[in-house]
């Protein structure tokens, strides 16, 4: 993963407390796909709306009175039942925000509540409704204003629109009045435990041993570092040459003296060595976070 | 000292001993995302939070003896991805519904009464305002009525006004179109004087002002041209339901301002949140009541000429609302207190 995207990603970590008591991390989603989560439900919405005028339409040749007044009914309809319907169905989800793998949670950690969902998407109308109006014709939503407050009002409403981009939890109006966060859907995928492979692999060459000391040099971080290096697939480029670069490097500092063979195998034995040492030092309490801590 | 002849990891052995659990609970939280929650089976619902709790120990426990980041950060993704599923929303729509109806709506507008109030003050002083200026000076009625007017101006006569009460109008076609844009021109505005509430209600304030005015300044031509009672038995059937819908989002927009400007010991996020719940309750239940008035008002008005009966179908929807936002669900709303 580039460093830029980690960090971001990083940056959007969110922590809540689970009625049980166990801090889980979220992951905040980014204005993005918030926004592209939209788009493509307002795109469903026009689909849903666009189907059932042409299936009415088909059943029954109504006049055209008829059809203005369908879709004026749905125009209204549609917008404001098409959200709530799915996040209180889809617990948080709706179409669009599937696709994007988002989905809407409480702030607090609790349970989301149906009246949570629908305040938050009541909302809808002042946050965008109103600023798109004003795009299209300011004379709708304020009959008879002056040309410049017409401009003043739509560049404030519009501040309405772009809410989530102005705080740090991405939240929009709807969020806040609701007390709900809008987060991103965790991928489950669960990877062998790289000591158990290991020790299961029949023992062909000699094991590598090594000494409390030179096991004592290395923290946490770089732990998991290594591990990082060692779950990259084996035929990805550039993967002997970082294992060779990597074996060099450690054989250097913890002063490693006899000979390695198979760099490979070393990095797996000094992995599980240096894990096992590390995992002891933890149950008595001492969490040694890096190679610089004490 | 070869590394077979070691005792196994702690964190080897933890993850061996319920790993098969977590596969379970993948496999469950699979298929409530692929075919809902309601599908599962009564098993699989009752097997999920116990898999759930039993992951969340695990995590805490991966946490505190395993060093091995991938698996931390699986628990870590099982665990939101769980959450999701059993802290969702609840399922049973159909209970929520009743329970809705039969004593939250009517408890939530009992707990906003003062807010009712002032919503209502501030709309009765712009319509008395426009009532006085208009009577006065006729020529204040394009100021006040303006756009709403639809045709009825003091340039009209007053056999023409007399008529747009009592005409029949043209086919079905057109009554339900009116009702229909009635519904959501006023549902908008309705949700739109709620949401306004979020900026201190202040233009919720206006906007409800701004209702009155029209109000007073339409009832002004009308009481004029001696057409007073034939106005209001136009207006009531159907007026009754609709002003209170939009006073009810008037004091919905007061709720979510009064958490924000006075949190009282909460702080603001926090009030504004419980105060937004309660309120959007409220907003659901005033379209609703909106719905019901564009129906009166498309089927009844043009339909229903007599004035009598339009007193009547005025008095008893006042008396219905009375009671229903009055007195009903004070048991239940007692007992949940």
């Amino acid at each position: 993963m580039k460093p830029g995207l980690a960090t971001a990603s990083a940056a959007r970590m969110r922590e809540l407390v689970t009625p049980e008591g166990i801090p889980v991390r979220f992951e905040l989603a980014a204005a993005g796909e918030r926004a592209g989560a939209f788009l493509l439900d307002s795109l469903f919405q026009g689909f849903l709306i666009a189907g059932a005028m042409i299936a009415l339409w088909i059943a029954t040749r109504y006049s055209s009175h008829t059809q203005a007044e369908l879709l004026l009914i749905l125009l209204f309809l549609v917008p404001n039942l098409y959200f709530s319907l799915f996040e209180l169905r889809w617990q948080g989800g709706t179409p669009g925000k599937r696709l994007l793998g988002i989905r809407v949670i409480d702030a607090r950690g609790g349970q989301l509540e149906n009246g949570a969902v629908l305040a938050r998407n009541l909302v809808r109308e002042l946050e965008v409704w109103v600023p798109l109006r004003f795009l299209v014709g300011g004379k709708i939503v304020w009959p008879g204003a002056p040309g410049w407050a017409l401009l003043v009002a739509g560049a404030w409403t519009f501040v309405f629109l772009l809410m989530p981009l102005f705080n740090r939890d991405r939240l929009r109006v709807g969020d806040l009045v609701a007390g709900t966060r809008v987060v991103v859907q965790p991928k489950t995928a669960l990877v062998p435990d790289l000591v158990d492979e290991h020790a299961a692999a029949p023992d062909k060459r000699a094991a590598y041993a090594f000494t409390e000391q030179q096991l004592g040099v290395y923290g946490i971080y770089e732990l998991q570092v290594l591990e990082g290096l060692l779950r990259r697939p084996a035929g990805t480029p550039g993967y002997l040459e970082a294992v060779a670069a990597v074996t060099e490097k450690i054989q250097a500092k913890i002063g490693y003296e006899s000979r390695i063979d198979d760099a490979e195998r070393f990095l797996h034995d000094f992995y599980a060595a240096l894990r096992r040492h590390l995992e002891q030092r933890l149950l008595f309490g001492q969490r040694r976070e890096d190679k610089h801590a004490k | 000292m070869a590394a077979g002849a070691q005792r196994t990891m702690r964190s080897v052995e933890f993850r061996r001993e319920r790993e098969a659990t977590w596969r379970e609970l993948e496999s469950l939280i699979a298929e409530a995302d692929r075919r809902g929650l309601r599908r599962l089976s009564a098993e699989q619902l009752a097997r999920l939070p116990h898999l759930y709790r039993a992951t969340l120990s695990s995590l805490s426990v991966a946490r505190s003896i395993s060093l091995d980041r991938a698996l931390t950060e699986y628990l870590e993704n099982l665990v939101g991805r769980a959450y999701f599923v059993v802290y969702g929303t609840r399922q049973a729509l159909r209970r929520q519904l009743a329970a809705f109806f039969a004593w939250r709506l009517p408890a939530a507008i009992r707990r906003a009464k003062w807010h009712l109030l002032v919503a209502f003050v501030v709309t009765m002083a712009g319509a008395v305002a426009a009532f006085q200026l208009t009577s006065s000076d006729m020529d204040y009625y394009y100021a006040f009525v303006g756009d709403m007017a639809q045709g009825r101006t003091p340039a009209s006569s007053t056999a023409q006004l007399r008529d747009g009460l009592y005409d029949g109008g043209d086919q079905a076609g057109v009554l339900a179109l009116f009702a229909a844009k009635l519904f959501s021109h006023n549902s908008r505005v309705a949700i739109l004087v709620f949401s306004l509430g979020f900026i201190a209600g202040l233009p919720t304030l206006m906007l409800l002002f701004y209702n009155g005015l029209v109000l007073g300044g339409f009832a002004a031509l009308y009481h004029a041209r001696g057409l007073g009672v034939d106005l209001w038995g136009w207006v009531l059937p159907h007026g009754v339901t609709e002003l209170l819908a939009v006073l009810l989002c008037g004091a919905a927009g007061f709720q979510l301002a009064h958490g924000l400007v006075f949190p009282g010991a909460r702080t603001h996020l926090d009030s504004l949140r419980e105060r937004g719940r309660e309120a959007s309750t409220i907003v659901v239940g005033a379209v609703l009541m909106l719905l019901v008035a564009g129906l009166i008002e498309g089927i009844f008005r043009q339909v229903v000429t007599s004035v009598p009966v339009r007193y009547t179908v005025a008095s008893a929807t006042a008396a219905w609302w009375i009671f229903y936002f009055g007195f009903v669900g004070r048991r239940r709303e007692r007992e949940a207190a």
